[in-house]
């Protein structure tokens, strides 16, 4: 017997018994994920596979993704494409609760829903992804949302940006307002800039796209901005943080965002406010001042509550963005720890990966790839891994990777809801 | 022979976690680190993978070949270079291991 085969039965072996064991502590093991997003639903179905009793507590019939919704708002795809169900989780035998968590009692380890039903746990697992903050930005607060909508969930924000830009004449301003970092999607907002600019070449091309950036360096930057040099020469005006560009009130009836420097008139305004974790992660206590979940890497638990597992965007992940890609990884790792720790087990350390298709226009797409070990206090960047596509590449490699942006969509919600 | 002995007075238990029902006990092991990550762009339980290459019913010795190839610049770039920059060479054997004993 060759040393590789050896070794993968053997490891094969031990990591059967581990699952055995994880198997005889199941009949008492009950698993609650809260939050059926890419992090979540992809939680409850690893955790079912592995043969453990888990309720999805998740309070929409439908999920609705915001990977690929920036390309709905620019008219190129519907947002039925964007809809998935949890039929293929319920075939599996994950139990779904269809109603908010509203709170969770980490001493007595029950979880209470919206109806007041309470769910006690073994490990619950926090995936509720964030809120956005409309306490952050002085003029922009829920109702404000519906004139200048975020569109940072998908769902009816992402139709209404695209409806406004639909209506709005060409000539016109769109204006975005982008936050400072920590965020969901590092490159989210600038990829929304691009696929607007590319409607606007096709339909309506007198019309100008201003950012007003909170930050002064954001992912892909060169990539993006060598990109509208190129594609959209003159649509795209990007102000920095540190020429003026923080937004600091905006105005929804008059139509304005205003900086330290300066007021802008939109015809389209989208205001991407700071964010923090969903709100039951403050209710339950795992979120810390900053807003955002702190975890032990190795193992995703709360470093505030224990036994409480926070995966996804909610959760202070270190150097790896907030993403749907991560969120799924996190979601499979996540269930391996939970399987060994109730085996009384240690399963090995989480290696995460991150991969981030960014399109500029149907045909040109970029990239940024990440690998990520623990380290102290959270996820480190494993040396001499991950980068960007390359600056100077062919048009041919950009389709390629605008090729691979689509098959990375279509694999992956397969492999969450399909 | 302990792991084996182990398994053995356990398989009722196994029997137990639906899912295992009919696979073979080997895979279902844990997952080697950083595997399951795999899924998010490869389809790694049949079913169509284009553009990006389905990874189910690959041999180990293929995948390893292709990432250490993919490692070392070797093959044509594409994200693949960037990940397996992240692995050493025995993660990358592992991590093709496990993929080739998934159902
Ligand atoms: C415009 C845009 C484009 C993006 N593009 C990409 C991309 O191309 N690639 C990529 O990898 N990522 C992308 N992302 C990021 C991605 O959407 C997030 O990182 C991902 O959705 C995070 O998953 P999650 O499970 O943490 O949260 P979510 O997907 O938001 O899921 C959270 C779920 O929890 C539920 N929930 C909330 N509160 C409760 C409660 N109290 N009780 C029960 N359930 C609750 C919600 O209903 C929701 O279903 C994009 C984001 C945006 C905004």
């Amino acid at each position: 017997m060759s040393r590789i085969t050896r070794r993968a039965m053997v490891s094969g072996l031990a990591g059967a018994a581990l699952l055995a064991k994880a198997g005889r502590a199941q009949a008492a093991a009950r698993i609650v994920v809260i939050g059926g997003g890419y992090g979540g639903a992809t939680c409850a179905r690893a955790l079912k596979r592995l043969g453990l009793d888990v309720t999805l507590v998740e309070p929409s019939a439908t999920y609705v993704s915001c990977p690929f919704s920036n390309a709905v708002i620019a008219g190129l795809r519907g947002i039925e494409g964007q809809e998935f169900t949890y039929d293929a989780l319920k075939r599996e035998g994950v139990r779904i609760a269809p109603l908010s968590a509203v709170g969770v009692d980490g001493q007595a380890r029950i979880a209470t829903l919206s109806d007041g039903t309470k769910l006690s746990y073994d490990r619950l697992v926090m995936a509720p992804g964030i809120d956005l903050r409309f306490d952050a930005l002085p003029g922009y607060d829920a109702e404000a949302a519906s004139i200048m909508p975020h569109a940072w969930k998908a769902g009816s924000q992402t139709v209404l940006l695209r409806d406004q830009l639909r209506a709005m004449p060409d000539g016109g301003v769109f204006v975005m307002a982008a936050p400072a970092n920590p965020y969901r999607c590092p490159p989210g907002p600038y990829e929304r800039a691009s696929l607007i600019a590319h409607y606007f070449k096709t339909e309506k091309p007198r019309s100008k796209i201003i950012i007003l950036d909170a930050k002064d360096a954001f992912s892909k930057q060169r990539l993006f901005q060598a990109a509208w040099a190129q594609l959209y020469p003159g649509m795209i005006e990007w102000v920095p943080l540190s020429s003026g560009g923080k937004v600091t009130a905006v105005d929804p009836k008059a139509m304005t965002l205003t900086t330290d420097f300066q007021t802008f008139k939109a015809s389209v305004a989208n205001v991407i406010p700071p964010q923090r974790a969903g709100t039951i992660a403050q209710a339950a206590g795992v979120a810390d001042r900053t807003g955002w979940c702190p975890i032990n890497p190795s193992t995703f638990e709360s470093t505030l509550v224990p036994n409480v597992h926070v995966i996804g965007d909610a959760a202070i992940m270190g150097a790896i963005p907030r993403s749907a890609f991560a969120a799924n990884g996190q979601g499979k790792a996540c269930a391996s720890v939970i399987a060994g720790l109730l085996a009384h087990e240690d399963a090995s350390a989480p290696r995460l990966i991150n991969t981030c298709y960014s399109l500029v226009a149907p045909d040109y797409g970029i990239s940024i790839a990440g690998v990520y070990r623990p380290g102290t206090p959270s996820f480190v960047e494993i040396e001499g891994s991950g980068g960007t596509s390359p600056l100077d590449a062919p048009a041919e490699t950009r389709r390629t990777e605008a090729g691979y942006a689509e098959g990375w969509f279509r694999t992956i919600t397969t492999d969450v809801f399909g | 022979m302990m792991a084996l002995r182990r398994v053995g007075a356990a398989s009722a238990a196994l029997a137990l976690a639906g899912a295992l029902a009919g696979t073979p006990a080997s895979a279902q092991a844990l997952p080697q680190p950083g595997a399951e990550s795999c899924g998010g762009c490869h389809s790694t339980h049949g079913g169509a993978g284009a553009p990006m290459p389905s990874l189910h019913g690959l041999k180990a010795a293929d995948i390893t070949a292709a990432m250490l190839d993919y490692r070392s610049d070797r093959r044509q770039p594409t994200i693949m270079n960037r990940i397996a920059k992240g692995f050493s060479e025995d993660e990358i054997k592992a991590i093709s291991n496990w993929l080739e004993r998934q159902p």
